[in-house]
């Protein structure tokens, strides 16, 4: 990749400050002065969709860890073996009573974690805990209104992911989300690409790139799904109603135990998406899913793109 | 009642963005039409779940291999009044269990009344509202039993159960001495055939961390909804003047009253 040197002959300090805008409009290989072709690349539902999605899963996230403070340990199986979790935070208290560890177990690993995870500050006094306050919703322990929390916006959450499906398999915005085989076969490829930061240009970035689709359709069928449906399994009332629930995610404390590593899948899948999306242009995206306008770089990108 | 339930959605989603913001605060949670509209959620959850539970679907009975070696205990485990310890130390030949409220004969059962009833036994599974579940095996008389034995009056819609175990320290000796526990069931609940006013647990008497000498079991609820230390049954058209109003103990600290998820 060349890179365009200056012919103004700015002042060093221009330069770098047009580099770094140019980085945060359109990212890590996007040249200052590229023609740029204007491009709808988001409808009214999808942005819609995104955004509630994102706040109401942010909601769901914060007061999921409030409800699992309540029994900081996560079993496998029908039932809570007490003696042998898979996961547990435990506090230790010194001869006073005071909280002074925080331990972090998975199986017979354990870490010290105080202050994070196991036992955690709360209004300067050292509390046990499993997730510190700024990460529950409410902070501070209290189940009931986490409980609360986390059952309005459970609807919300299963409401919108609904009419985004129904969106999807009628506006037929569902190809845009298929890998095809095409695509899987091009994976190690765009893998490689990704790693180099070389976002697809062009028409290529008119369409997801397969390591988007795969991402998009696994977050948004599989993962979506599941999460609701291991949630609702914690449900005893459900349970009676439908009791192949339990059975097929291998029991209530596994369903549990699952709803919990999905909940961390979105939250890692969160973490990448702000990655990428600050890799491939904050601003052009940002506003692509707010306006739903976007720029793509006119010049077509050196790798084959499906 | 429509329009209410669309403006309270909306204000959710402004709650969502404002809920990010201010998670770290609990003022958002204290705040009283907040609170409203999150629990608005709590009617809709119920009838979904009760739309495709009904009256019968039953609650999964396992088998003995997989009942706990020990069934853990929560809450009250030992109801520290002096009325309470005598009824243990006379092997609760004395206990009674009053029948009243809204009905045409009013009862005083002994555990011995209880147990010349048709009895059942199921084996099934405890699930915490604190997220752990536990798996025992319950023998007791079915409520609807009782509750026919009583002749319930046409406007009954729920049945209140009033329990021996304080909750509230209220003169600070560090012993509880007041509030004591209730929980409320709606009818469909209260007659469903695994709600039981169970005196064994795991084939012997029922332990007296576990309720002794009767406690309810209501299979498709969460554990705070099962009564322990029964004493009086009340059957009511409405909880609103009991207590905090909101139909049980945990209720009144801020609990759904609808205990099924």
């Amino acid at each position: 990749m060349t890179i365009a040197t200056d012919a103004r002959g700015a002042p060093a300090t221009g330069r770098v400050w047009d580099r770094l805008k140019n980085f945060l409009v359109y990212g890590a290989n996007s040249n200052p002065g590229e023609p740029r072709i204007p491009f709808y690349r988001h409808t009214l539902v999808v942005r819609l969709t995104h955004w509630l999605n994102a706040g109401v899963l942010t909601i769901m996230l914060m007061s999921g860890l409030q409800i699992f403070n309540a029994t900081p340990a996560l079993y496998w199986g029908k039932q809570s073996d007490f003696a042998h979790p898979l996961v547990s935070f435990v506090a230790y208290q010194n001869a006073d009573g005071d909280i002074v560890k925080g331990e972090t177990r998975f199986g017979s690993w354990r870490f010290d974690t105080t202050g994070v995870l196991g036992a955690s500050r709360v209004d300067g006094e050292m509390r046990a805990r499993a997730f510190p306050d700024w990460a529950t919703l409410p902070g501070p322990q209290w189940l009931a209104m986490g409980r609360v929390w986390h059952f309005f916006f459970a609807w919300l959450f299963v409401i919108n992911g609904v009419l985004f499906a129904l969106y999807a398999f009628t506006a037929g915005h569902i190809r845009a989300l298929v890998p095809t085989g095409r695509d899987l076969r091009n994976l190690p490829h765009e893998i490689v690409e990704h790693a180099k930061l070389h976002f697809p240009k062009g028409e290529a970035a008119k369409h997801y790139n397969p390591l988007q689709k795969l991402t998009y359709f696994t977050v948004i069928f599989i993962l979506g799904p599941l999460v609701a449906l291991t949630g609702l399994t914690m449900s005893p009332t459900l349970d009676a109603a439908f009791p192949f629930l339990p059975w097929v995610f291998g029991g209530r404390q596994s369903a549990r135990t699952i709803h919990f590593i999905c909940a961390f899948s979105f939250l890692g899948f969160f973490i990448i998406h702000l990655i990428m999306v600050f890799l491939s242009g904050t601003w052009n995206n940002v506003r692509s899913m707010i306006t739903g306008r976007y720029r793509i770089d006119a010049t077509p990108s050196g790798g084959a793109r499906a | 009642m429509l329009k209410s339930d669309r403006r309270n959605l909306l204000r959710g989603l402004t709650l969502g963005t404002a809920g990010v913001a201010l998670s770290g605060c609990k003022s958002l949670s204290q705040t009283q039409w907040v609170q409203d509209v999150l629990y608005s959620a709590e009617g809709l959850t119920r009838r979904v779940q009760r739309l495709f539970a009904g009256s019968h679907a039953l609650a999964t009975e396992y088998t003995r291999a997989d009942i706990a070696p020990v069934f853990r205990t929560n809450g009250s485990i030992n109801p520290p009044t002096q009325a309470y310890q005598r009824h243990v130390s006379e092997g609760f030949k004395n206990w009674r269990i009053l029948v009243n409220g809204l009905v045409e004969h009013p009862l005083s059962l002994s555990i011995a009344d209880l147990r010349k009833l048709p009895s059942r036994t199921q084996i099934t599974r405890h699930d915490c509202v604190e997220g752990w579940s536990c798996i025992g095996q319950w023998t007791g008389a079915q409520l609807k039993l009782v509750l026919a034995m009583a002749k319930p009056k046409q406007n009954v819609r729920y049945v209140v159960f009033y329990c021996a175990d304080p909750m509230e320290d209220l003169d600070g000796d560090g012993v509880p001495d007041s509030a004591f526990y209730y929980e409320s069931h709606d009818l469909l609940e209260a007659t469903h055939p695994q709600t039981l006013l169970a005196y064994e647990l795991n084939g012997g008497p029922l332990p007296v961390a576990n309720g002794a000498p009767v406690r309810l079991r209501a299979e498709r609820q969460l554990g705070y909804k099962q009564a322990k230390y029964i004493q009086r049954i009340e059957l009511v058209e409405s909880y609103a003047h009991i207590a905090g109003g909101r139909g049980g103990y945990w209720e009144d600290q801020g609990y759904n009253w609808y205990g099924g998820i």
